[in-house]
């Protein structure tokens, strides 16, 4: 994250990033995260047939031309596991750069500001807490319609209070220092304050429980998908492929298997690979 | 996924302090019951905003694209669109506290003349308490063992055992853990159903068989969260002195451990346990969609997908009713047990 600004004396916390990498955890975690992703993102462009048409009977058991069996319509599981990565990715990434964006925004604003602001803001993030996270999607999509874009707002306003509060109290820690102190005295102005003093020095912090919070948004965007209000039919999606071929679990295992251990491993790798990073830290590997 | 949610237990003195010497406690309880209030009424107004002042007729969005205008209309008039929102907001406020939930919309839309949402709501909350107090009766005491028995072996194989699969266990979505669990019980070994279907009328305690996989899937979750942050508890409780004291005084040292670590230990598990609560408030949501278990989690989704706008409405205050409940219950079980913060609170 935006290394170019980050003053030569304070890029001490990224040399850590390869050491957490080398252990036995971070090492299992990033080739786990490296194949899953190799699969979602290459997966479209090899997989051997088309997503929406049938190549042989509802619920067919693995055979030559269909390594992984056929779905409840009949069309090739393989091919649609290969193509139903992107859309689980697409909506955690996208849902988490935003997620950062706004909460972080909010999170350093309050950690900052000596006025009514902080308290005002950190009020109406509690009110967002007093929701159960899914409780909050589903609210949204009765009340809205399911898009896209009404699943991003959800995910993005399930999972911004808890980064605005850590955000918060990190801000707040390092704001109390003599180098803040005395970036406000040479004159600097607040954006700039933000970006080359803060956010440096709340790195750690954020990135300690980022294994946990892009575990959450892909949890919670697979679970939508999942309960069949994300990605519709014909569209394939390792959550809504989880529900759609339950019925035929009988005959042909593998059209729940695979796409259920896919999201497995994404989750697992991500919050192998966060752990191992908290644990480089020094905290305790169960922030969360 | 569980989120820590700082809430519980946060510093009470952030609210106004009493001026009245009275018993601390009462004092504590009185003001989180008033911000409970308040915090339940902001919740029913933004419930009722979401599902009315969002994008779009509400008898529209029941009747669908297609529905004819005349029926529209009429059940705009039936469920009363026409009247202001304020209005609406109030008579339906009223109606709850009466006990009246409000008419299913698609009921209505369908001709039916009177479809009082209380009735089934009440009937899947009560099914879902079954798989939730079943899920906390195991949780509690495993978590306790389970957290306990790693902690004293803190850097040995068993412990690395334990934090690995909790790690694991953890990371994955309820529907997941259920898929394996279907794969296993029934596929492989045909033991369990692979669905927890209960006949209407019928108690899912007539049918003890069908709800194992459910609560095995929710306790697999919680049980990951909770026995790592047991461990960590005991782990540091493990390092005080008075541990060391203990054994110095050569007690036995099984009596060191759960007497005097798992002890102190507790009063920050008993948060990690509120938190598991709350979880399963969205886990339980999932894991009787998973199974077709007639509960409250299953019923919300199916007015979502049905465009039932008052039964979502519903089912979303009573949930939500129920979590702000339940965080009061945690915060005041954490000062009972952890006599320091009692006096804290003046």
């Amino acid at each position: 994250m935006s290394a170019h600004v980050v003053p030569r004396s304070e890029r001490r916390f990224q040399v850590r990033w390869p050491s957490f990498l080398r252990g036995r955890q971070g090492i299992a975690g990033l080739s786990i995260l490296v194949v899953v992703l190799g699969i979602a993102l290459i997966g479209p462009f090899v997989a051997p047939h088309s997503l929406a048409q049938p190549v042989g009977a509802p619920g067919g058991p693995p055979s030559s031309g269909t390594p992984l069996g056929t779905d409840y319509l009949g069309r090739d599981v393989l091919s649609r596991v290969l193509h139903g990565g992107v859309s689980v990715l697409e909506l955690s990434v996208l849902t988490l750069a935003l997620t950062y964006l706004i909460g972080g925004g909010i999170g350093m604003v309050a950690g900052l500001s000596r006025t009514l602001v902080d308290p005002m803001l950190m009020r109406t993030v509690d009110v967002v807490l007093v929701f159960p996270p899914l409780l909050l999607m589903l609210l949204l999509i009765a009340g809205a319609g399911n898009n896209f874009w009404i699943l991003v707002i959800g995910v993005v306003l399930v999972l911004s209070p808890g980064v605005a509060r850590i955000v918060r109290t990190a801000t707040l820690e390092v704001s109390r220092t003599g180098y803040v102190e005395a970036a406000a005295t040479r004159g600097e102005r607040r954006p700039a304050i933000m970006r080359r003093e803060i956010l440096p020095n709340i790195m750690p912090a954020i990135l300690a429980d980022f294994g946990v919070r892009f575990s959450g948004a892909i949890i919670l965007a697979a679970s939508v998908n999942f309960l069949g209000l994300g990605a519709q039919p014909p569209a394939a999606n390792w959550g809504l492929m989880v529900a759609e071929n339950r019925p035929i679990i009988f005959t042909n295992i593998w059209a729940v298997v695979v796409p259920a251990a896919l999201l497995a491993l994404l989750t697992v790798s991500v919050n192998l690979l966060g752990d191992a990073y908290a644990r480089s830290l020094g905290r305790s590997g169960s922030s969360a | 996924m569980i989120d820590q949610d700082p809430a519980v237990g946060r510093d009470p003195k952030a609210t106004a302090p009493t001026r009245r010497a009275a018993h601390p406690l009462l004092g504590f309880v009185a003001r989180r019951l008033a911000a409970a209030v308040v915090t339940l009424l902001v919740v029913s107004f933004l419930v009722f905003l979401a599902t009315n002042a969002l994008p779009g007729n509400v008898a529209q969005v029941v009747v669908g694209r297609h529905g004819s205008p005349q029926l529209v209309a009429q059940l705009t008039r039936e469920l009363g669109l026409d009247r202001p929102l304020l209005t609406r907001y109030g008579s339906w406020l009223s109606g709850v506290f009466h006990g009246d939930l409000g008419q299913s919309s698609v009921e209505l839309a369908q001709g039916a003349t009177k479809a009082p949402v209380a009735g089934q709501v009440g009937i899947a909350l009560r099914n879902s308490l079954v798989l939730a107090v079943g899920t906390i009766i195991l949780l509690v005491p495993l978590a306790l063992l389970i957290g306990t028995w790693a902690a004293v072996r803190a850097g040995a194989a068993a412990d690395y055992a334990v934090s690995y699969s909790s790690l694991v266990m953890g990371a994955l979505p309820e529907f997941v853990l259920g898929t394996f669990l279907v794969v296993i019980f029934f596929s492989q070994l045909n033991w369990l159903p692979p669905v927890s279907l209960v006949a209407p009328g019928a108690s899912p305690l007539g049918q003890p068989k069908s709800l194992i996989l459910p609560i095995l899937t929710l306790l697999g979750v919680s049980l990951a969260f909770c026995s790592r942050q047991v461990r960590a508890g005991v782990v540091e409780a493990l390092r005080q002195d008075y541990v060391s004291m203990a054994r110095l005084n050569g007690l036995p040292e099984r009596r060191v451990r759960w007497r005097y670590a798992l002890r102190n230990a507790l009063a920050p598990s008993v948060q990690t346990f509120a938190q598991a609560i709350q979880y399963l408030f969205g886990g339980i949501i999932v894991v009787e969609a998973f199974y077709a278990y007639p509960g409250i989690g299953s019923l919300l989704v199916q007015s979502v997908l049905a465009h039932d706008v008052t039964e979502v409405q519903a089912i979303t205050f009573v949930l939500a009713a129920i979590y702000i409940v339940i965080n009061i219950l945690a915060d005041l079980t954490v000062v009972l047990i952890v006599p320091k913060l009692r006096t804290e609170l003046q």
